[in-house]
């Protein structure tokens, strides 16, 4: 599998599909124009051969002054990023219809989009819109989809990641995953005097939200299943504790701040637990889980060596862990209910760690030792089988898109810490790296409640 | 001079490990003092009176094994095992700990950077761990030590080679509280 990492101009999306056939190679989107606080450049280093050649009009506007919000321009960015569409070019747009019965089909036939979303930007009422679009078929005028979404004007860029859900999951089958989060780590400088930094930011980079600042290590977010709060380890105390904080109001609890290790939270599905690793006084290191209504804990292992990396099963009955009770990491599942009979999972290879489940439960993105290089791989409960997906050297902490679409994790570049995420067949890839410092432990929110 | 005497114990360390290190997690007060604060605040200063030539009191014979041994036991890949080489090590340090009971320790563990972040927070501790026991089946009080993993959060050195690795995998015995 060709990794290209060259920085490229921008292909003419509006060619012939033979040049669509060649990667997507390397297209540049620098992301940053929009904030000042934007710190993430995301290049995707490989797209999909075969992607769907789209035209997302600029929605029609009127008004005195120019639109508040490019939505077409996030929509487009959005399902380009993902590797599986083709958007043409704006300026390659002889026509800006706004609605169904504007559009002349054989001239986007001609073009070469086999679809096109056209729609409106509608004042309604003090700082209030709607987004109204239309999406079809090109080459036989079929209508898809027609929507109207009521929104804001700072709510705006989180409705044109909506509307860029709706085109891609109606043309893929997959719900798209834009209106997503992701919380990652960014640390600056060399150690000793480092500055860590978490970080909460939407799928594409933007709206860059800082959680917690410490020049002393943080470590493992965790959003809970609401999406509303994080849960982290910050060694802020000079020994590891875990928080929870609620992002909306920066409001945060210690939950755990025992003798030795506290680490490793993971949030039960139904949000009111927390599976955590401890080593208590004794520093045996196990997976306990924590009710964090009443505070009482649960040993989950049992085992003398090294248990961590706690993860739940998506039915809340099972826990999945790290353990090296065999001499080297491997993932065993307890069941939450009877925790002393652990199973072992993976058979494959010396190394397998850090479990993280697929949003549909049947496979575990893991960090894989391959050949003398860590990487990403998924197993397949059922089967077992092990697949590798990425291609670094020190890959890790794997982290699904809430679609099960894609992994997002930590890799190195020029022994710089970066992102990238890599589409569960392999096929899409991007890369994300910090304009300053490293960034690392990325982590996928849920989808927003709606 | 028990406080030039410290701060050579600072120096040595320094050189042993081969980087920068906090000075408060090294020796900076007397075990009979009640005093806090980082009273060692430069290392340069050690070339003074070691008290050679006089009567030396058991624990500060401690103190010139502990300073020229150091405070810091590296291991292999994965491992949490004590090599012969650093056995002195940890002797000298059970020594000194013994000849100053009121004197805690806090024993950092850490990791090279492969592999998962928290599963090298296990690692770090098992280190710690090992390292305390050892302290202990030497004599040491259970209240004298406190143990800390950061696994591979806070590396000695920097790159990803062996060189850089091998400086990364190890115990730190801080003297700072």
């Amino acid at each position: 599998m060709l990794r290209m990492i060259h920085v490229m101009s921008k292909p003419m999306f509006s060619s012939a599909k033979s040049c669509m056939s060649r990667w997507l190679a390397s297209i540049a989107l620098t992301l940053l124009s929009a904030s000042a606080q934007s710190q993430l450049v995301i290049e995707i280093t490989k797209g999909q051969a075969n992607a769907i050649p789209i035209a997302i009009v600029p929605l029609g506007w009127q008004g005195p002054v120019a639109a508040p919000f490019d939505v077409a321009g996030v929509v487009a960015a959005d399902l380009e990023r993902s590797g599986r569409f083709a958007p043409l070019e704006r300026r390659d747009m002889i026509e800006k219809p706004t609605s169904g019965e504007e559009i002349r089909f054989q001239d986007w036939k001609y073009l070469k989009s086999d679809y096109i979303a056209v729609g409106k930007l509608v004042p309604d009422g003090v700082d209030r819109f709607q987004v109204q679009f239309e999406l079809y078929n090109v080459l036989n005028g079929q209508r898809l989809l027609g929507q109207r979404i009521p929104s804001t004007t700072a709510a705006l860029r989180a409705t044109a990641h909506r509307m860029a859900d709706m085109i891609y999951q109606q043309l893929t089958g997959t719900p798209g995953a834009f209106a997503t989060r992701v919380a990652f780590l960014n640390v600056e400088g060399t150690p000793p005097s480092q500055r860590y930094k978490l970080i909460v930011a939407d799928a594409d980079g933007e709206n860059q939200q800082n959680i917690a600042d410490s020049p002393e290590p943080l470590m493992s977010p965790a959003w809970s299943p609401d999406g509303q709060s994080l849960a982290y380890v910050s060694f802020e105390s000079k020994n590891a504790a875990i928080y929870v904080q609620t992002l909306r109001t920066g409001e945060r609890r210690r939950v755990s701040a025992r003798a030795g290790i506290n680490g490793a939270p993971a949030w039960s599905p139904d949000g009111k637990q927390l599976a955590l690793t401890l080593s208590r006084k004794d520093g045996d290191v196990d997976v306990y889980t924590l009710d964090l209504g009443n505070q009482m804990l649960t040993r989950m292992t049992f085992d003398n060596g090294i248990d961590t990396e706690p993860q739940w099963s998506s039915d809340g009955k099972k826990i999945y862990f790290t353990s090296d009770r065999a001499g080297s990491p491997q993932i065993y599942e307890v069941d939450v209910a009877d925790p002393r009979s652990p199973r072992r999972v993976t058979f494959e290879g010396s190394y397998n760690a850090r479990p993280r489940m697929s949003p549909d439960g049947k496979k575990l993105a893991v960090v894989h030792l391959d050949n003398g290089a860590y990487r990403i791989a998924t197993v397949d409960l059922a089967s077992k089988a092990v697949q590798i997906l990425s291609q670094g050297r020190q890959d890790e902490s794997p982290s699904f898109a809430p679609n099960g679409s894609t992994v997002i994790y930590a890799t190195q570049e020029r022994g710089r810490g970066v992102l990238a995420t890599i589409s569960v067949d392999g096929r899409v890839q991007q890369r994300l790296a910090a304009i300053r410092g490293e960034v690392r432990e990325p982590v996928w929110g849920p989808f927003p409640s709606k | 001079m028990r406080i030039t005497q410290l701060a050579l114990v600072l120096a040595t360390a320094f050189a042993l490990a081969g980087c920068p290190k906090k000075v408060d997690t090294l020796p900076d007060k007397p075990a009979d003092s009640g005093s806090t604060g980082s009273s060692t605040s430069t290392t340069g200063a050690g070339t003074t009176d070691t008290s050679s030539g006089s009567q030396m009191s058991s624990d500060q014979a401690a103190l010139q094994e502990l300073q020229k041994l150091g405070t810091t036991i590296y291991f292999d890949y994965d491992k949490a095992e004590i090599k012969q080489e650093f056995v002195p090590v940890v002797a000298a340090n059970a020594k000194y700990l013994n000849a100053n009971t009121a004197r805690k320790v806090r024993l950092e563990g850490h990791t090279d950077e492969r592999g998962s972040r928290e599963y090298n927070i296990g690692l770090g501790e098992r280190r710690a761990q090992t390292v305390r026991r050892a302290l202990m089946l030497q004599g040491v009080g259970e209240a004298q030590i406190v143990t800390v993993s950061y696994g591979e959060e806070r590396p000695a050195a920097g790159g990803s080679d062996e060189t850089a690795y091998g400086k990364n995998r190890r115990v730190e015995i801080g003297y700072g509280q």
